[in-house]
């Protein structure tokens, strides 16, 4: 929240890597996951992350969000640089200036959805902006739902709680790893419009790892990741233009998208 | 791929020896609490366990019944009769014995062992062979003691010394003159033989001339029948009664028997609750475990196993655990018991001593326990686990607790529970001993009543915790909410807690409203400064008043004289006080007429007023021992205590129908009232006489409160025991938990809850479950606390509830301490936790 993003929003960066490399294991088993990758999300702005299986993409989110370490290179939000930071600098700054949407196992399924919406706002110990909170469930079409309990909501429903929650807490930035992969083609509509939309409306940062063209079609840029590397870039995509981008990356298997989400997980 | 099966694998590891843990711990509560008991009891028996080995035929006096006028006694049992035992031709012995109380002090001059271990004998002739000698010469005179071994070893005796003993009150200094061996029960559990010649016991014992029983020993080839027809038919039938060796024994078992039931049946309880407790943790682990792998189980039916093919597997894994787990627990469980006694010896908590006893039915229960109850509780989860369709159980994301509905729990708890209230309240309407059974019954019906409801009352209980957890922020509320989401894991958790605390402060409670209302009865009828009595409750000589009344600065002694008498044809029992002094000692309130004794006015509590249908100025005719007549007025009917009721009457009108006046306490008022050095000078006024006890009012009733100290201290001790389970299985159901919301917690820290934040959310949990088992087991407790005191409190009227606050609170700290301490490691665990192995799908 420098001046000079304040002045200028469209051109700053709301989080870059540079030079990231995330290297597992040493010598024959040694797998390189990240190599070299350099990478700026600018502020207001909603970008894919693609990638066939083992391309990376989750690696990049991870590194990029504070979730994970790694080998070389540097991870800037904002102004702060990550690779310096200890764990509990990192859970704090992830509690206050980040946002996120997971596939599954977003909300506690003993708070209400209201509760769910304010938790990182409680964590945090700080009072919720009322009128920032009305405006985003008013938005995430949730007004009648705040009390209920996860178990009571749809799987669109739930994912919808999940943005309102990245959202209330106005964070810098927002990232989601297949945030619509558990879900059917409308409620997935809805979330990646909702996502939009705290772009467009909003002014929201929001970057997502996702496998499926017509979610990444909701980007304004898309970045596609091959072992390890950043290999292309589309802006202003078409589920068309991403499918056929795709087609012609090392390893892609565009036909076959469902086997990339689920196998590909641990 | 081997990575994750790697950590399948020790994931696995964690949880089998947690399972093993769990099972392990219900052993060994079990057959510690088995072992314990058997031990305690085993000892207590032994203590009065006497050998017959040299009796064949035992010769007693015959009781002979009060008729009209006469009060009952025992015919003598004169040194002919022994001379004419041992003159039947069958007969190859028969000796004559003498017993009573001896009490023989230390080199320290304090009385060895406990008044009631303190026993004398006669050693008959030269060689008496029911003691061999192992030092040292038979006794001669009044002068000369034999003692037992083992009282010699104890108090470093050896033949020649002088020691300090007595028998009724006056102070004897006697010489060992030899040391023997006996098999007696008593000196074995502790206690003390002191044998003197036969003259010289029958003196002491203030039987001149007279045997307590006559021993005869049969020849060889004799049989105990035949031996016995032929005393019969020599000795006088009137006066005597034959027992033969055999029925003495089997008497004597009896009696034993009958003494320690209510103990026994004490501990069978204890066993029986500790059995339920390891049972329910055995389940609980069990149907987790089960649960957990609901995805391997289904797993195997995909590839082609039956579903019996599926419950067999958790069958042979769960007998192997259970095995396995049963040796270990039995190990640690006899570990468990021998070290709860040592501890109690280190505390100094008065148990009496003997071997540790590991019986069969200990080993029998603890595989019991074991193998099958862990074959059970695999059995119920496995078969369920059995019979999900493979496919659903694959597919399902991950296996959300089914919530089984609770009604039906909740309905037969609450029966339970009603049915235990309603019974303990009929029962405390109840008299005495009558209301002991189903006051008993009433206490297992709601403890098992409040066990099946525990679920239902974790939600209301853990929500009044509300206010204190919003403290801890978001840790806390998650806490809260997280400690009621599988009411019926955390109740299985609380319940451990909760029935060792339930025991303890129940015990607690009763045991502090009876001190305390022995404490004011003595501060409120008693005015005398000291009461004086034999360590054994025997009665003292009358000489003993005699030297307290020429002691300094007394002002004021009365004795407490019993005799019996006859009227209207019951043997009533008279108390004979000093009529001019008595008024200062006590001070009963009076309900009708006036205190007033002398001559042949007397005073009489309300139960015997009620009785005879007295009041005040009423006259009754009294038949005396001697059998004189005398007719008596009642000058007021007071109110009585634990300590003393009745009739009271003048000794002076007393004394002279009395051939043996037996004080069976001296009151003493002093000028100076109460301390060390006014003591001092009435226990040397006395001759320092280990026999006899100088009590002030708090002693009396520290005495008194004896009874309870040792109940007290074994439910403690397995209280420690309830705590170690407890600890376990908290221990358990967190880790299980962490391990069930791993992807709960790594969301939680991606969006910014810090380690601390998570371990305090594990800590918080842990907390409020454990004190919700204490809350519990607290209200449980003072219930039971108050409704056996109500029991017990009928019959006394200063019985007063009193609520031990600084102990309850104690206790409920103690079960802050095991919540705390169950979550070190799980708080630790859940911390670690690698985020984004949570956060990702499996």
């Amino acid at each position: 929240m420098t001046t000079a993003s304040l002045a200028d929003r469209t051109t700053a960066v709301a989080a870059r890597a540079t030079e990231l490399s995330k290297i597992y294991g040493q010598g024959e088993t040694q797998v390189v996951a990240l190599d070299r990758v350099s990478i700026a999300f600018q502020q207001a702005e909603l970008t894919a992350i693609m990638g066939p299986s083992g391309s990376g993409k989750s690696t990049l989110m991870h590194c990029v969000a504070g979730l994970d370490s790694f080998s070389s290179g540097s991870v800037r939000i904002g102004e702060t640089e990550l690779g310096s930071l200890k764990d509990k600098q990192l859970t704090r700054l992830r509690r206050d200036k980040i946002g996120f949407i997971f596939q599954a196992f977003n909300l506690l399924p003993t708070l209400s959805a209201l509760e769910n919406i304010t938790l990182p706002m409680d964590i945090a110990g700080r009072k919720p902006d009322k009128q920032w909170l009305d405006t985003v469930i008013r938005m995430v079409g949730l007004s009648d739902r705040l009390s209920h309990r996860p178990s009571q909501l749809s799987g669109g429903q739930q994912q919808r709680v999940a943005v309102a929650r990245a959202l209330a807490s106005r964070p810098d930035i927002i990232f989601g790893d297949e945030p619509t992969g558990n879900l059917d083609s409308r409620s997935g509509a809805e979330v990646l419009g909702f996502l939009r939309n705290s772009v467009r409306e909003l002014g929201q940062t929001v970057v997502m790892v996702t496998h499926d063209p017509v979610a990444a079609a909701y980007a304004d840029r898309v970045v596609f990741l091959a072992d390890g590397r950043i290999v292309d870039e589309v802006y202003g995509p078409t589920a068309d233009l991403v499918l056929d981008r795709m087609r012609n990356l090392p390893g892609g298997n565009p036909q076959t998208p469902e086997f990339d989400a689920k196998g590909r997980t641990s | 791929m081997f990575r994750t099966a790697l950590r399948n694998v020790s994931a696995h590891k964690a949880r089998l020896l947690m399972t093993v843990l769990a099972v392990m711990l219900g052993v060994a509560f079990v057959s510690g609490t088995l072992v314990f008991t058997n031990s305690l009891s085993g000892a207590l028996q032994n203590q009065s366990a006497k050998g017959f080995d040299h009796v064949d035929v035992a010769v007693t006096a015959q009781w002979k019944e009060a008729e009209g006028d006469r009060v009952g006694e025992y015919p003598e049992l004169t040194r002919e009769l022994v001379d004419e035992s041992a003159a039947v031709p069958g007969a190859a012995r028969a000796i004559g014995t003498v017993q009573g109380f001896t009490a023989i002090a230390g080199k320290d001059g304090k009385l060895i062992g406990d008044g009631f271990q303190s026993q004398g004998g006669n050693y008959w002739g030269d060689k008496d062979p029911r003691y061999p000698l192992t030092d040292g010469r038979a006794p001669k005179g009044e002068g000369e003691i034999l003692i037992d071994s083992e009282t010699a070893k104890r108090a470093g005796y050896k033949v020649g010394d002088t020691v300090r003993m007595s028998v009724d009150g006056p102070v004897l200094e006697p010489v060992i003159t030899g040391v023997f061996t006996t098999d007696d029960g008593n000196v074995a559990a502790g206690g003390s033989l002191t044998l003197f010649d036969t003259a010289s016991a029958q003196k002491l014992f203030g039987k001149p001339g007279t045997f307590d029983e006559i021993a005869v020993k049969a020849k060889a080839g004799v049989s105990d029948t035949e031996l016995r027809a032929q005393l019969e038919k020599a000795l006088p039938s009137d006066v005597v009664e034959t027992t033969t060796g055999t029925e003495l024994a089997d008497d004597q078992a009896e009696a034993i028997a009958a003494s320690m039931s209510g103990l026994k049946q004490g501990l069978l309880v204890f066993a029986g609750i500790s059995l339920f407790v390891g049972t329910f943790i055995i389940a609980n682990t069990f149907t987790m475990l089960v649960a957990q792998r609901t995805k391997e189980l289904a797993l195997m039916r995909a590839v082609g196993a039956s579903r019996r093919q599926v419950t067999r597997s958790v069958l042979i894994e769960a007998f192997v655990v259970g095995a396995v787990a049963a040796v270990a627990g039995l190990v640690a469980g006899v570990g468990i018991g021998a070290g709860l006694r040592s501890l109690m010896g280190a505390l100094d908590a008065p148990m009496p001593d003997g071997p540790l006893v590991i019986s069969s039915g200990t080993v029998g229960s603890a595989f019991a326990v074991g193998i099958l109850v862990t074959m059970l509780a695999a059995w119920l989860p496995g078969r369920r686990a059995a019979k999900i369709p493979p496919v659903a159980a694959m597919s399902a994301l991950h296996a959300q607790a089914t919530t089984k509905s609770l009604v039906l729990r909740n309905t037969l708890g609450a029966l339970f529970s009603a049915a235990g209230v309603a019974v303990v309240l009929a029962a405390t309407t109840m008299d005495g001993s009558d209301g002991q059974a189903p006051m008993g019954l009433g206490a297992v019906l709601l403890i098992i009543g409040v066990f099946i409801l525990t679920p239902l009352l974790s939600r209301p209980l853990i929500a009044a915790a509300g206010p204190v957890l919003r403290v801890f922020g978001v840790s806390g509320k998650l806490a809260r909410q997280n400690s009621v989401r599988n009411p019926r894991r955390t109740a299985a958790t609380a319940s451990a807690l909760m029935i060792g605390l339930t025991l303890i402060t129940g015990m607690t409670v009763m045991a502090g409203s009876l001190q305390k209302s022995i404490d004011k009865m003595a501060a409120s009828a008693i005015k005398a400064d000291y009461m004086v009595s034999m360590a054994n409750g025997h009665p003292l000589s009358p000489d003993v008043e005699k030297k307290l009344k020429g002691a300094g600065d007394v002002t004021a002694t009365s004795p407490m004289r019993n005799a019996d008498a006859r009227i209207d044809g019951e043997t009533e029992y008279l108390t004979g006080v000093n009529g001019a002094t008595f008024g200062d000692l006590t001070d009963f309130p009076v309900v009708q007429g006036s205190f007033e004794i002398g001559g042949t006015r007397v005073v009489v509590d309300e139960d015997v007023a009620k009785s005879y249908g007295w009041k005040a100025g009423s006259a009754f005719t009294v038949a005396y021992g001697d059998g004189e007549k005398q007719k008596l007025t009642v000058s007021g009917v007071y109110e009585a205590n634990e300590l003393m009721r009745g009739i009271m009457i003048d000794t002076a009108t007393l004394d002279p129908h009395e051939s043996e006046p037996a004080d069976m306490m001296v009151m003493v008022k002093t000028a100076d009232g109460t301390s060390d050095a006014v003591k001092d000078s009435l226990e040397k006024a006395l001759g320092s006489n280990p026999a006899i006890r100088v009590q002030d009012k708090q002693d009396l009733s520290n005495e008194v409160a004896k009874m309870f100290t040792l109940i007290l201290n074994m439910v403690y001790g397995l209280l420690a025991m309830a705590v170690i389970v407890a600890v376990i299985g908290v221990i358990n159901t967190l880790a299980m938990s962490v391990f069930e919301r791993s992807q709960e917690i790594g969301m939680l820290r991606a969006i910014g809850l810090d380690r601390k934040g998570v371990k305090r959310m594990v800590r918080l949990e842990s907390l409020v479950i454990s004190l919700f088992g204490g809350v519990l087991g607290l209200g449980l407790g003072v219930f039971f606390g108050w409704a056996a005191g109500e029991l017990v409190g009928a019959r006394m009227a200063t019985y007063e509830l009193v609520l031990p606050w600084q102990r309850m609170g104690i206790f409920l700290l103690l079960a802050a301490v095991v919540g705390v301490l169950a979550a070190l490691w799980p708080a630790r665990r859940a911390a670690r936790l690698n985020m984004l192995q949570a956060i990702k799908a499996e």
